[in-house]
């Protein structure tokens, strides 16, 4: 049988967006090459009944269910091995996100199949699937056929559009799986602990967003600062994030936030492909950063090549001035 | 224990990469470097050594690829690796992710470590999950994107960013762990230790010894074949400004924001 397998991640009862994307691309493809839309879903009893049947609005016929730990990716290859075994799907799609990209890795190795990662689209040829792949900071797209089953496809973040829902629902088949003996060897601690304060950068029509360089922690003053006369709010990359300067709720990229604001201003984020996923979606892009081959430079709608500590506060000043001016 | 840590040479940062148009892979030649990733994954492997909770006998640095990987190798163990190990083989050229963790699982089998240590992405082909892929070959359990590692009774607790927030997650060894570049700041390495590096062992291996079967690596043991390369989708190019004079600088930008009605 020809027909797709897609992974769907959830969190306290509810599917992670990107992973609705996945299961609505898995159902145009597996329409276009004439197999079957299934999904597979891993966890504990949160996955009701309901909650797994409503992925049938979003094109899936069938949905299997498998009880092991959540947030880990090896009893979800384990689950998904065993289906793709059994049933015969030809392909297994991820949508983007850290365990999708966990997930189809060790599937590779698995079953000794070929794998597409940070896909743009794909496309259904004489009845077999073509990744679209872009490379080398974007700079080339690839088009990449799979030799023999299955094919393993992980999208990059946002990649998929998540389709309208629609009333269906889809047959919900529970699945025993033996988990392989290394798969018990990594146990969950804790899970989705929120560090630093609670902001919101989601409903934010104007966003500063800062990077590494501004150089340390103390740089986000600036940042704020500008964002205060702005009107808008402060995000932050993974980087900074990390290194602690910020908190983890105002990071934008592929383990954070996606924004789609009316100005993304981009204070010393070189704009790694991690980045430019979470923010694309902007309407305007301005960028600042010190160092003119910064790929952030290749899809901005203005750059500025200069030192931030200069232009920062002159520009909340102007901006201050400007508005007092104005109004 | 023993940790091997996976390094890898990149083209440096400074030279222009591209696609080579008749084997439709990319250009591997051009000034080498060991990827600028991996020096986390030595660090924290130094980390583990000298915190002393866990006692580690030796760092083996691994490498597959051609005879100037070795270059990458011996930046490693500058860096405080105690050997080294070199998987070589023409046979090896052109192998995709499945084909590539099938031979480095191959090399990592005959080391038997405890642990295995990567840094987070290559700098080079994105290929960011071979981790999970060696994880899955050597029936240990795994983690990527690792930002934290703290030995607990033995077992390595490990902190990282999930999709719904920071995780914690204890790894019984043996294990695969990729580690994110926050994790650590690397050392440079000391004169001594560059001096020191050549006297460190280092073994070459091509397939035959490592056991690697031949029609599982190469471009006949790769499940993924590239159609066609594409340039991407032209796209306006943004407006540059250099800063010289500051303050029409920022005037620049005040106007640019100002005829797109952002100042409201």
């Amino acid at each position: 049988m020809s027909g797709i397998l897609t992974y769907a991640l959830h969190y306290e009862g509810a599917f992670n967006n990107n992973s609705l994307g996945a299961v609505s691309e898995g159902a145009r493809l597996a329409k276009e090459i004439g197999g079957e839309a299934a999904v597979m879903v891993v966890g504990g009893e949160d996955l009701t009944d309901e909650l797994c049947a409503s992925l049938g609005g979003y094109g899936a016929g069938k949905v299997y269910r498998a009880s092991a730990p959540e947030g880990l990716a090896q009893p979800v290859i384990d689950a998904m091995a065993k289906v793709v075994g059994e049933e015969g799907y030809s392909y297994a799609l991820f949508g983007g996100g850290l365990l999708g990209f966990e997930i189809g890795a060790g599937l590779t190795a698995r079953l000794n199949a070929g794998v597409t990662m940070e896909v743009t689209a794909v496309n259904a040829q004489d009845g077999r699937l073509v990744a679209e792949r872009p490379i080398l900071q974007d700079t080339a797209i690839v088009d990449v056929e799979y030799v023999g089953d299955p094919g393993i496809i992980i999208g990059r973040l946002n990649a998929f559009d998540v389709a309208a829902p629609g009333e269906e629902r889809a047959e919900v088949v529970d699945v025993d799986v033996q988990l392989a003996e290394h798969s018990t060897r990594a146990v969950m601690v804790k899970r989705g602990e929120q560090r630093g304060a609670d902001v919101n950068i989601e409903d934010a029509d104007l966003l500063v967003a800062g990077g590494r360089g501004l150089g340390k922690s103390e740089g986000f003053d600036l940042c704020e600062e500008l964002a205060g006369a702005l009107g808008g709010a402060v995000a932050a990359t993974r980087a900074v994030v990390d290194a602690g300067w910020y908190p983890y709720a105002a990071q934008i990229g592929q383990t954070g936030k996606t924004v789609a604001p009316k100005l993304y201003l981009a204070a010393g984020i070189s704009g790694a492909i991690q980045h430019k996923v979470g923010m694309q979606g902007s309407e305007n892009i301005v960028a600042i950063n010190k160092d003119p081959n910064a790929p952030i430079f290749e899809y901005s709608d203005l750059g500025v090549v200069g030192d931030l500590n200069k232009i920062l506060p002159k520009l909340t000043e102007a901006i201050k001035a400007h508005k007092n001016g104005s109004g | 224990m023993k940790i091997c840590v996976l390094v890898k040479e990149v083209p440096d940062a400074a030279v222009e990469k591209r696609i080579d148009p008749a084997t439709k892979r990319l250009d591997r030649s051009g000034e080498k470097n060991l990827n600028p990733f991996d020096t986390h994954a030595i660090e924290a492997a130094m980390q583990i050594k000298e915190g002393g909770a866990i006692e580690v006998e030796d760092i083996v640095a691994v490498t597959m690829g051609p005879g100037s990987a070795a270059r990458a190798l011996h930046k490693a163990v500058s860096l405080g690796a105690d050997r080294s190990v070199h998987l070589s083989d023409d046979a090896l050229a052109d192998s995709d992710v499945c084909a590539t963790g099938y031979a480095l699982a191959k090399v990592l089998e005959s080391e038997s470590p405890d642990l295995v240590l990567l840094g987070q992405q290559s700098d080079d082909g994105e290929c960011y999950t071979i981790g999970a892929v060696l994880a899955d070959h050597l029936k240990m359990p795994s983690l990527t994107q690792v930002i934290k590692i703290d030995v607990v009774e033995g077992r390595l607790r490990c902190e990282r960013q999930a999709e719904y927030g920071y995780d914690t997650v204890d790894l019984t060894l043996p294990a695969v762990i990729s580690v994110g570049d926050a994790i650590n700041e690397p050392r440079y390495p000391s004169l001594k230790a560059i001096m020191g590096a050549k006297k460190k062992p280092l073994d070459t291996k091509a397939i035959a010894d490592a056991g690697i079967e031949l029609d599982r690596v190469g471009s006949q043991g790769s499940r993924t074949s590239v159609l066609a390369i594409n340039p991407p989708p032209e796209k306006e190019p943004g407006e540059i400004i250099e800063d010289e004079d500051t303050t029409e600088t920022v005037a620049k930008i005040v106007s640019w924001l100002d005829e797109r009605k952002l100042l409201a």
